[in-house]
């Protein structure tokens, strides 16, 4: 199959947001006015490790407009999750609303709701809070000793593997065929780290909590995962799921930080005071007490054989996730899940995770979800084979990488939380991807050229591969409603959440392909928790394959309907029809249109609703590959990298909507490229955030942003709707390896430690002298 | 425009006359607001607030047609001048070759930085009607955007630069 005869699916259909956000019409959570709100601040942690012995608000509520104040003594003690995550979270239920400890700089200690925001930040300097400090543990290797300040001493808290050494998961596994390395040639062993990063979406984190005519709350809400916030913060709270609604309205970024259920709080202030509260994170709020990236070290062994044969490979990875364990056990397990197959390991594979509690922010998902970390150190390994056995790094990944057909025992052995699924490779793009990208970037004259530099400035090209998910298989689950106007329009009522990443446009083009009418004849309803059916949420690289799965399945019931009645008003055989051009069309040619068929079944014969609901789940993850290259110079005299040309060539099955998907990949590689020259979040010895700000976190802005080119390898992946896959989170993991391994073949060395700042450059370079 | 001076209308707020978007109008502003929040509560919605520290550019408007951060400029900064937010430029119905430009490039994902960058694109092109891409990105630095990657925007301008020449010769 391909994709050449599609008529709205693979075309760049115009994304149906577009115009409205261009105009500025409103659309977002703070867009809309509420009569009498609240605004809510919360009370920080000043300390990293600290239980509240007293604490004293009745100064805070003689502020003038302040109409609540709440402390741990007056909420709920519910062990939960934050990770917004299917139902039970294989994430630790060690999180509470609020609670008499606190763990990192930033945790919460309280909450005020006033009239003015001004009151309400007035409260809170006037809690009264006697804290007594504990010890606190800020890096993993401190936290796993015996001895160690126990960060989750609670006796409530669930799921949480070995409080005792702050491991809040763990996971190995083991393939073994024969002796460790005794094929090896050559055997390498490397870390490579990655710091506190932040995700950055430019909206902060903020919701409105309020209530509808009947008394029910609504959370209108600037998250990824609507159904997860309604059943989170049911269970937070102790209140019926029947009694919350949640909208997400159109969401200014996400990355995975609002896959995160913060909104208990909120709900908790408008509960208390009968009255619509609003809570926005300030940037700094944002920066220190949302989510950020896991923090990791990963070790990689790994054994090769001259004939560039990889024989065996361990990983082992350390995860910080920070004071709470939210994506402790995912992230990590899919930093090996998502990376270790790539390439084709002949003897022994040996996976090590562990994702551990500090005192420090809180991780969390972040778009990569430990493929990063994970493919930060393969892929830099792969090219520090290569060079030992002489090998160009691209033939050698050539020989090794994953083929058509092909499975992996990591795929059963890892999926997400739990045992994964077994699977081979039903779609890759990744031969064309590869070849695309060394002519692209010119991989073999750029090689001959940069082989003899003489001076200070060096260039080098380094190249990458990478494969992600396609949703959670057997876990993740989407669904979708039709109905049809009386104009042969219809309304696609969906769970997803449109992060601005056109999953309303491209799921509409599903749809219009499958009823052979135009996208704009959908009117698509998204992300409302009492209107729209369920959805795990934008996670996962979910959306285009499982929430896609759903629309396809919905419009073909819906096809079948209409021609049904079709078949009554040009009274043929329905095997004879089909639909084509907005009208139910006989293989003799005559035809009536879908205006027609709506109108005879809402008013004229057995009348009804031409309307159908489908669920989708899979029971496989199809990866998307890529292949990436960089072109860089590297100033040996100040240690600064420049990236002349970044290629990024994507097998995402069949692009819905190439526009996008480019779209996507773009803003995917460039975020992976700010993580690699730039970013980083400092904290001072006692664990406070340093550089909460955009000035002093540093994300690429345009002037900076090097040239990046995306090239989409079209291929058809039979379990994806029209043959997709996902496009999403992949092209994030690409420039730290691709960056690392350019500078390597620049100047002859090897940067482990992101971000690569001038400083470690300088340092790479005086060490090897 | 009205030059007279500001009037503490009431306690802790001032009249401002100014024109938003060519409508000359009066505002109550607050003792110490600056121009974001007080657009954002008299109803434009489009100036975002993406960090209050004048460093994403998402309340960017222009203040006699040059661009300015809302969060930085006190409010009655605006007095006696002339404020273009997005709604100025262009509506659904009928909107501005950049509006136009920014959505047939795939330019708009979440949305969220998009009028800030507009209307910075806006006070390049008044300035500069043929721009090189170095000189787009100098005037898009200010506006950061995590989604895009900016590919598609300075394309998008490099668009509207082109369309918008074409009408100036039509």
């Amino acid at each position: 199959m391909d994709a050449t005869k599609l008529k709205v699916v693979n075309k760049p259909v115009t994304k149906m947001d577009a115009l409205g956000l261009a105009c500025g019409e409103p659309a977002f959570t703070d867009d809309m006015d509420f009569n009498g709100l609240l605004h809510a601040k919360l009370l920080w942690s000043p300390h990293a490790h600290a239980r509240i012995k007293k604490i004293d608000v009745s100064e805070a509520l003689k502020v003038p407009g302040v109409k609540a104040v709440l402390t741990y003594k007056d909420l709920p003690r519910v062990p939960h999750t934050t990770a917004g995550q299917g139902y039970p979270e294989p994430s630790p239920y060690d999180t509470y609303t609020l609670d008499n400890k606190v763990r990192y700089v930033g945790d919460r200690v309280a909450a005020v709701a006033a009239e003015t925001v001004e009151a309400a930040h007035e409260a809170v300097l006037k809690i009264k809070v006697d804290y007594e400090i504990l010890p606190a543990v800020l890096n993993t290797f401190d936290a796993m000793k015996d001895g160690a300040p126990v960060i989750h001493d609670e006796e409530d808290s669930k799921n949480i593997p070995d409080a005792q050494h702050n491991i809040a998961a763990k996971f190995d596994f083991e393939v073994k065929n024969g002796d460790w390395f005794k094929e090896a040639d050559h055997i390498f062993e490397h870390s490579w780290t990655i710091p506190y990063l932040q995700h950055c979406a430019i909206e902060p984190h903020i919701s409105i909590a309020y209530f509808d005519n009947t008394g029910r709350l609504v959370l209108r809400t600037s998250t990824q995962v609507p159904f997860h916030v309604r059943r989170i913060v049911a269970q937070a709270l102790k209140i019926p799921v029947k009694n919350i609604r949640v909208i997400k309205p159109r969401i200014g970024g996400g990355f995975g930080s609002k896959q995160e259920v913060l909104e208990d709080i909120v709900a908790a202030l408008a509960l208390k005071t009968g009255k619509p509260v609003k809570l926005e994170y300030t940037r700094k709020e944002t920066f220190i007490s949302s989510r950020t990236r896991h923090p990791a070290t990963c070790r990689m062994k790994a054994g090769v054989k001259k004939d560039g044969t990889i024989t065996d490979a361990e990983m082992e990875i350390t995860l910080n996730t920070g004071a709470y364990g939210s994506h402790a056990l995912t992230v990590m397990m899919c930093s090996g899940s998502h990376t270790i197959p790539m390439y084709r390991v002949k003897n022994n594979i040996r996976f090590i995770g562990r994702s551990v509690y500090t005192n420090m922010p809180v991780a969390g998902a972040y778009r990569g979800y430990g493929a990063t970390q994970g493919f930060f150190a393969w892929e830099c390994l792969m090219d520090m084979m290569a060079a030992k056995i002489g090998m160009d790094p691209v033939e050698f990944r050539r020989m090794n990488y994953i083929k058509l057909g092909e499975g992996s025992p990591v795929f059963k052995a890892m999926g997400e939380g739990r045992e994964g699924v077994e699977q081979v490779i039903t779609s890759t793009g990744l031969f064309e991807a590869i070849k695309k990208g060394v002519d692209e970037i010119k991989w073999a004259e750029k090689k001959a050229k940069y082989a003899s530099q003489t001076g200070p400035i060096r260039r080098g090209v380094g190249v990458a591969c990478m494969m992600q998910g396609s949703g959670i298989p057997e876990v993740d689950m989407a669904s979708a409603t039709m109905k049809m106007n009386e104009d042969g329009s219809f309304n696609l009522l969906v769970g997803a959440a449109d992060l601005g990443t056109g999953s309303d446009t491209i799921l509409a083009q599903i749809a219009a392909e499958v009823l052979g009418i135009k996208a704009d004849d959908i009117i698509v309803t998204s992300s409302d928790t009492d209107i729209t059916p369920f959805d795990v949420g934008a996670y996962a690289s979910s959306t285009t394959f499982i929430s896609g799965g759903a629309v396809k399945k919905t419009a073909e019931r819906v096809r079948d309907m209409i021609i049904e009645v079709g078949a009554k008003i040009l009274d043929q055989k329905k095997e004879d029809l089909r639909l084509e051009g907005g009208k139910v069309v006989a293989a003799d040619g005559v035809s009536c249109s879908l205006s027609e068929v709506a109108n005879t079944s809402l008013y004229y014969y057995n009348q009804h609703q031409i309307t159908a609901s489908a669920s989708h789940f899979a029971h496989t993850s199809p990866p998307p590959f890529q292949a990436n290259f960089a072109d860089v110079e590297v100033d040996t005299g100040t240690g600064k990298i420049k990236i002349l040309d970044y290629v990024s060539c994507v097998d995402c099955g069949t692009a819905i909507n190439p526009q996008l998907a480019e779209g996507q990949n773009d803003g995917a590689v460039v975020n992976g490229i700010s993580h690699t020259l730039s970013e980083e979040m400092e904290f001072s010895s006692n664990g406070t955030p340093l550089n909460a700000s955009f000035r002093r976190y540093k994300i690429l802005s345009a002037a900076d942003t090097p040239p990046v080119r995306t090239f989409i390898i079209p291929t058809w992946e039979p379990n994806g709707p029209f043959g997709a896959k996902s496009v999403s989170e992949i092209g994030i993991n690409g420039p730290l390896p691709a960056v690392a391994n350019a500078v390597y073949n620049a100047c002859g060395i090897w940067l482990s430690e992101a971000p690569f700042t001038p400083d470690k450059v300088l340092a790479a370079l005086k060490k090897k002298g | 425009m009205n030059n007279k001076n500001m009037i503490e209308a009431k306690k802790g707020f001032f009249e401002i006359t100014l024109t938003v978007n060519g409508e000359p109008l009066e505002l109550a502003v607050k003792n110490g607001e600056f121009l974001l929040d007080a657009l954002r509560r008299h109803g434009w919605k489009s100036v975002k607030k993406g960090c209050d520290t004048g460093d994403c550019g998402s309340c960017t408007v222009l203040l006699d047609g040059k661009p300015v951060l809302g969060c930085l400029v006190p409010a009655v900064t605006a007095h006696g001048r002339a404020v273009t937010t997005i709604e100025g430029l262009g509506t659904v119905r009928k909107p501005h070759a950049l509006q136009e430009a920014f959505v047939a490039a795939g330019a708009v994902q979440c949305g969220f930085c998009i009028p800030g960058m507009i209307l910075s694109s806006k006070a390049l092109l008044d300035a500069v009607p043929a721009p090189t891409e170095a000189e787009i990105r100098k005037a898009l630095d200010g506006n950061l955007c995590r989604c895009t990657g900016y590919v598609k925007q300075v394309e998008a301008v490099k668009n509207a630069a082109k369309k918008l020449a074409g009408k100036r010769r039509a």
